[in-house]
């Protein structure tokens, strides 16, 4: 296999994603509508959102793991380190996956193969994309092994996956991921099926060989505070649409969709009043029940007959927008006296 | 503070693994001497990661398995070897919820029937119409319908199945609930609604609850007294306020200290851990947490350390814990930027609209 390394720009961003749209076969309702995402070197995109809300499919179909036979994927315009890309060439996804382009899943359980040692799928990995010897690949996963903090790496390269704990296992994932130097690292949950302890290593781990590498990662998870810890950028996906996006501080601080509201009021918080928590009431709708227009709207307290329609994009500086009719609430809305 | 509703004393269980023909298998000791007292009314909390064996001390509570040694005692009653009868007698006071609200339900059986079947155990007598009556309002009680009883549970969403969790619970009239991990699987926004819903159930109906947890944050929104477990054994105890305000166990302090907290600019004092929790196969002698512990000193691989009183009602397991509560700053979080005022505005909004006040655009028709 040839190599395909693509020498990122310093200023383009390394993966910049414009109006990704994806839908199932059969079905006549896009899951992803219009997405609109980019994430340069060195930065840390996080995708939040809930269950359900088409954060990990997003993913799956920009790295090509998505069968072609179920999916059908929109006119999309996707640019990796600047060139286009075109989400139905498997061939070339395929020689960009693993090599500069990576992911880890969340449970690295059923991520490595159970009947093989660790060290021999991370060197596969390694000859997949350069004509590296065995022996070669068998030290560049040492190496590997070594910077991801596994004690004694040329005596564990001989265990199999179920000899590790969970959090060796994950360390083991980012190894394998990150051994042919990816410009591009896409994470689905990481840490997820960790405790917090371990999560917490985990996180400084992904940290500190981003800064060590310069890789641009796309971070997926569900949970608000690993996105305050590690994120540079936020996207917050609701039902398939990304409704808010912009800099971290402004997600946090200055958040304008009420659903991104909603969510940041019912996380449960280790300091401050131990009060009720605020809550977004009901559940997210099935495909055959999504709403027209907005989205949110069969959840959202403020929503109004003309919710139904299409919500614009309403932009609130240093890249922050988000969809709504009532954006910014405080000017557009009042109480009724 | 009111009458002891549970206490368990000494309680442990220790499993067998491995072993063959030729070699003995050995002991995994899951729980080790763990005392609990539960008072009526309140909300007590076991927390702690995998493998610091919660669960087995919720099972054991529940009497799904039998402790291998200790006491248990439900209002005054001794429970530990009870069978048959007995013991069914006490399922109607002591019920249960579940993690994983997907593999706790039969499939097959309608939600009326799930809900039904313990009222059908515990009061035979009442009549099918009956029956049916109390299956609607026990379903209107966690915020489901009525005719919700004659679907199935997959047709019910992960939130939703909680609740129907919920409702199997209280449909014997239980005085005590027992849930393991009950908002664990569930998305932020519906785990603050069921959140919720057990605060309002166990205020209008007087219950006790025992909750199961790994996650802290929940925790704190739902306890009034919390035990943290590491390796079997409870390391502190103490009113919900005490622990989180100021934790004295250095496994309490790193547990806070690596929870990302969901805002903005913190500045945090971490205690990092490192390694991970040693095998209940063979746990270190002396203080359990010593091979972790960023504090350790000779004395903590040697001798294990008891309970001791940190402050009313909340107890440590540490020896050192005066001296190292002096050394190390608050690990909570604080301090993050403030919102801006506009924004503390839409929240305000978000919080009325949700509470019922019409909240409507500023000009224009609609």
């Amino acid at each position: 296999m040839v190599e395909t390394l693509v020498e990122p720009d310093a200023a383009a961003p390394v993966l910049d994603v414009r109006d990704l749209s994806l839908r199932f076969r059969g079905f006549d309702r896009d899951l992803l509508s219009g997405l609109r995402y980019s994430v340069r070197s060195g930065e840390t995109l996080c995708i939040v959102g809930e269950s359900g809300c088409g954060k990990s499919v997003a993913s799956l179909a920009l790295m090509g793991l998505l069968p072609p036979t179920a999916v059908e994927i929109g006119a999309a315009d996707v640019r990796f380190c600047g060139e286009p890309l075109d989400l139905g060439d498997q061939a070339r996804l395929r020689s960009l996956r693993g090599a500069s382009m990576a992911m880890i899943f969340q449970e690295p359980m059923t991520s490595l193969n159970p009947a093989f040692r660790i060290g021999d799928q991370i060197a596969e990995a390694v000859m997949a994309h350069s004509g590296a010897t065995p022996a070669e690949a068998r030290e560049r996963a040492v190496a590997m092994l070594r910077k991801v903090g596994i004690p004694a790496p040329e005596e564990r390269l001989n265990e199999y996956p179920h000899q590790l704990s969970g959090g060796m296992r994950q360390r083991v994932m980012i190894a394998m991921a990150l051994v042919n130097d990816p410009a591009l690292l896409i994470a689905d949950e990481p840490t997820t099926a960790l405790d917090v302890t371990i999560q917490a290593q985990i996180l400084d781990l992904i940290r500190d060989l981003q800064a060590e590498t310069g890789m641009a990662t796309i971070m997926i998870t569900h949970d608000l505070g690993v996105v305050a810890e590690i994120a540079t950028d936020v996207a917050v996906m609701y039902a398939g649409t990304i409704v808010e996006a912009g800099p971290v501080e402004r997600i946090f601080n200055d958040p304008q969709h009420p659903y991104t509201i909603g969510l940041m009021s019912s996380v449960p918080r280790l300091s401050g009043p131990r009060q009720r928590l605020t809550t977004v009431p009901g559940t997210v709708p099935t495909p055959q029940t999504m709403p027209d227009g907005c989205r949110f709207s069969t959840r959202c307290p403020f929503a109004r007959p003309v919710c139904a329609t299409d919500p614009p994009e309403r932009e609130f500086g240093a890249g922050h927008r988000a969809l709504c009719h009532f954006a910014p609430l405080e000017t557009m809305l009042e109480r009724s006296a | 503070m009111s009458e002891v509703i549970l206490e368990a004393t000494g309680l442990t269980r220790h499993f067998k693994v491995g072993g063959t023909m030729f070699r003995r298998p050995d002991t995994l000791r899951a729980v080790e001497d763990v005392s609990l007292s539960v008072r009526r009314g309140e909300t007590l909390a076991i927390v702690g990661e995998s493998g610091c064996g919660k669960s087995t001390l919720a099972r054991m509570l529940m009497r799904l398995i039998d402790p291998t040694a200790g006491e248990m005692s439900f209002e005054g009653r001794r429970i530990e070897g009870l069978r048959g009868a007995e013991l069914s007698a006490l399922r109607r006071d002591m019920q249960f919820i579940f993690q994983d609200p997907f593999s706790s339900l039969n499939p097959r059986m309608s939600v009326g029937r799930i809900v039904g079947e313990p009222i059908e155990t515990h009061a035979p007598d009442l009549s099918a119409k009956d029956r049916r009556a109390k299956v609607a309002e026990l379903l209107e009680q966690v915020g489901l319908r009525p005719e919700h009883a004659d679907r199935y549970p997959h047709e019910f969403s992960g939130g939703q199945r909680q609740r129907i969790g919920i409702a199997r619970a209280l449909a014997s009239g239980p005085k005590l609930i027992i849930g393991d991990e009950p908002v664990s699987a569930l998305d932020v926004s519906v785990q603050a609604q069921v959140i919720n819903l057990l605060a309002d159930l166990r205020d209008d109906l007087g219950l006790t609850l025992v909750i199961i947890a790994h996650d802290l944050a929940v925790i704190r929104h739902m306890s009034d007294r919390v035990a943290v477990m590491y390796l079997g054994g409870v390391v502190e105890e103490g009113p919900c306020d005490a622990i989180f305000a100021a934790p004295r166990h250095p496994y309490t302090m790193a547990l806070l200290s690596a929870i990302p907290e969901a805002e903005h600019g913190l500045e945090r004092t971490q205690i990092e851990l490192v390694g991970e929790m040693p095998s209940p196969i063979d746990p270190p002698p002396g203080c359990r947490f010593h091979t972790r512990c960023p504090f350790a000193r000779e004395r903590c691989e040697t001798e294990v350390p008891a309970l001791r009183e940190a402050g009313d009602g909340h107890r440590a397991a540490c020896h050192f814990f005066e001296e190292i509560a002096a050394e190390t700053p608050a690990v909570v979080a604080r301090g993050g930027a403030a919102r801006p005022a506009a924004a503390a505005e839409r929240f305000a909004l978000y919080a009325d609209a949700l509470a019922g006040r019409e909240v409507r655009p500023r000009a224009g028709p609609d």
